[in-house]
């Protein structure tokens, strides 16, 4: 008994010791203002998305996204800190301020937004996602029908873990679970032939298929699961933070429907300085209007951010198109008058 | 006059504690305020939603999530259990192997001892699962239908084990056994050589003078040891998330991901392994009381 109250004495010293000095009234969007440097974290471990390349650096649409918040909120895109997190990490780091902002493949959901649930303030979407099941080739798994009573391999601490269950249990169909909290190790096993199917979101399985040594030898069942709309997020008591966040992502996605892209930033800017009559590509660009400041940005933060990562489209290109390592089609990812799903409210 | 001015030290330092503990705990309370989280065990009665591959009592998706805790430490329990037994028995073969007075034995025991001592566990779990099962393809080891060994696990007498459950086993005995290992045999060795000596004289072969002599004399010495291995065995359980096997520690890393409530999942992961390891060096000491008893009694 003596020896239990003790622990218990020892636990809340710990616990307690763990949190941080007690801030409320000033937003985060000042701290990062003052630090001139901004806390990112990443997942580091999905190709296309958030990866270390050959030089060691992040790259990936993810890791764009944190670049655009540097250089809207900063002013360099350099000025930033990648923090590796695995999933279960990833709110919690958000909530005892260890990272500004959120950027790693997380889906927004009621839960998570709310204050009853992860308490976060989720950003625009940056990528309309769904979950799918990958199996062998060879296997003649067709649909979920065939994966009865088979293992399916599949990242602990996500949405996946969820919805898997979710699709299986409203069809009867019993399944297997096998647990990794790694997304490296849910391959590994696939791989190695201890799963069926692994599950996961169609990016990520197709980042991790075209790690594979035969990619070909691999595919996604047509059958999806879930909706998974990605996308940033922060503290959900900090609005102000959150507003400034929502509206450089808004500026991507605008800089890409009015055609303004990083080799022609400069162009248009001094289009929009001689042309009074432009009237919404100077506001847009910070011109007239003084929209930065009501976010409590610089007027001309779009100007930083598409001259730092060029707009929605090059992103998307860049870290997921034809030319790149992880060839996703653009499908809901286009902007709405292509026929996808991004659309921007105006910079009005 | 010497006994109030101890009184009066012991008072101060009490009412310091409390106050250190009661600043925290307002500190712990403040901040949970701040971050909107609350502090409330709800949520525990609200259906898991997640499935799990492995469950000694029937568990459902619509099961609550106390439930899935409770799932998760009979998987830990099990594992711990059947991971004690084994590496007690197989750390008794290397102790006494390394006393051995065979140069051979003495040279391999001493070399898995190295060996093993020198990796870290995790390397090691990953070895047994990812290599030692997950790499064995369906090449099965096969021994007259008595005991199957492929990626589906070990089959023995028709029990059928999981890979990740015969890894974190394997993985955690061989991790402790050579630790053991050296325990029993700092316990032989504590046992004075004069003892050797004398039942030597008295005629008693090796073995009846080790089993009947020696080791009684190294239990005192043995037991604290032992004890300090079995806690960390305990603890080093819950590596069990790396390959993917369903301990208390990887529900509980489940729940936290879907609920949010990060505190109290910890303080009740901490709690019970605070119970678990005290319920162990409780054990472990009326163990070593009752062997004290007679080895007075024998004296």
């Amino acid at each position: 008994m003596h020896k239990l109250l003790s622990g218990i004495a020892f636990l809340s010293l710990l616990i307690s010791g763990c949190s941080s000095s007690y801030q409320k009234d000033t937003s985060r969007l000042d701290l990062i203002k003052k630090r001139g440097e901004l806390i990112c974290g990443v997942s580091g471990q999905i190709a296309g998305f958030s990866f270390l390349d050959n030089d060691g650096k992040y790259k990936g649409l993810d890791v764009d996204i944190c670049k655009a918040f540097a250089a809207g909120i900063v002013g360099d895109a350099k000025k930033l800190q990648y923090r590796p997190l695995t999933a279960t990490e990833r709110f919690t780091a958000i909530k005892t301020g260890e990272i500004d902002v959120l950027s790693r493949n997380t889906t927004f959901t009621l839960s998570r937004d709310s204050t009853g649930g992860n308490g976060l303030s989720f950003a625009p979407i940056v990528f309309y996602d769904s979950q799918g099941i990958m199996v062998k080739k060879e296997s003649n798994i067709k649909n979920i029908q065939d994966l009865k009573n088979k293992s399916i391999c599949v990242g602990s601490g996500t949405t996946t873990e969820q919805n898997i269950n979710d699709v299986f249990e409203s069809k009867a169909i019993p399944y297997n679970p096998i647990k990794y909290q790694d997304a490296s190790q849910v391959s590994a096993s696939y791989l190695q032939g201890r799963c069926s199917a692994m599950t996961s979101d169609r990016s990520q399985l197709a980042s991790a298929r075209s790690g594979f040594p035969n990619p070909a030898g691999h595919i996604i069942l047509e059958d999806v699961l879930s909706k998974e709309p990605l996308s940033p997020a922060s503290d959900g008591t900090d609005n102000k933070l959150a507003d400034a966040l929502r509206w450089i992502i808004f500026t991507l996605i605008t800089a890409e429907e009015k055609g303004i892209t990083k080799e022609n930033i400069d162009e248009k800017v001094k289009l929009a300085k001689n042309n009074p009559q432009l009237k919404s590509l100077r506001r847009f660009l910070g011109v007239d209007g003084g929209l930065g400041e009501k976010i409590g940005l610089r007027n001309d933060f779009t100007i930083n951010v598409i001259k730092a990562t060029g707009n929605y489209g090059e992103i998307y290109e860049r870290n997921l198109g034809e030319n790149s390592d992880v060839t996703l089609s653009r499908n809901s990812n286009k902007l709405y008058i292509n026929g996808g799903l991004h659309f921007s409210p105006p910079f009005n | 006059m010497m006994r109030y001015k101890r009184f009066f030290l012991q008072l101060i330092i009490i009412l310091l504690f409390i106050g250190l503990v009661g600043i925290l705990i307002n500190n712990l309370i403040i901040n949970l305020i701040r971050t909107d989280l609350g502090f409330n065990f709800y949520w525990l009665l609200k259906p898991a939603s997640f499935a799990l591959s492995e469950h000694a009592l029937p568990f459902s998706p619509s099961d609550s999530y106390a439930w899935a805790l409770l799932i998760g430490w009979i998987n830990s329990l099990k594992v711990i259990l059947f991971s004690l037994i084994f590496s007690t028995i197989l750390g008794i073969i290397i102790g006494l192997s390394r006393t051995s007075k065979n140069i051979l034995i003495k040279k391999i025991s001493s070399f898995y001892i190295t060996f093993i001592r020198q990796t870290p566990l995790l390397l090691q779990l990953m070895f047994w699962y990812f290599v030692g099962f997950l790499g064995l393809k369906n090449k099965f080891i096969n021994f007259s239908n008595i005991l199957k060994i492929n990626t589906q696990g070990i089959e023995f007498f028709g029990l059928s084990l999981t890979p990740e459950f015969s890894a974190l086993f394997i993985g955690l005995s061989v991790f402790t056994s050579a630790f053991i290992g050296e325990v029993i045999r700092g316990g032989i060795i504590s046992v004075e050589k004069g003892q050797w000596e004398s039942f030597r004289s008295l005629g008693l072969s090796e073995r009846d003078g080790l089993i009947k002599v020696i080791i009684p004399q190294a239990l005192p010495a043995i037991i604290p040891g032992l004890t300090s291995q079995y806690l960390n065995l305990a603890k080093n359980s819950t590596l069990a998330i790396a390959i993917g096997y369903s301990d208390i520690y990887a529900i509980n890393d489940t729940i936290i991901n879907q609920t949010g409530r990060a505190i109290e999942c910890f303080i009740i992961l901490l709690l019970t392994f605070l119970i678990l390891n005290l319920s162990i060096t409780n054990l472990m000491e009326k163990i070593n009381k009752l062997i004290n008893k007679k080895q007075i009694y024998i004296n």
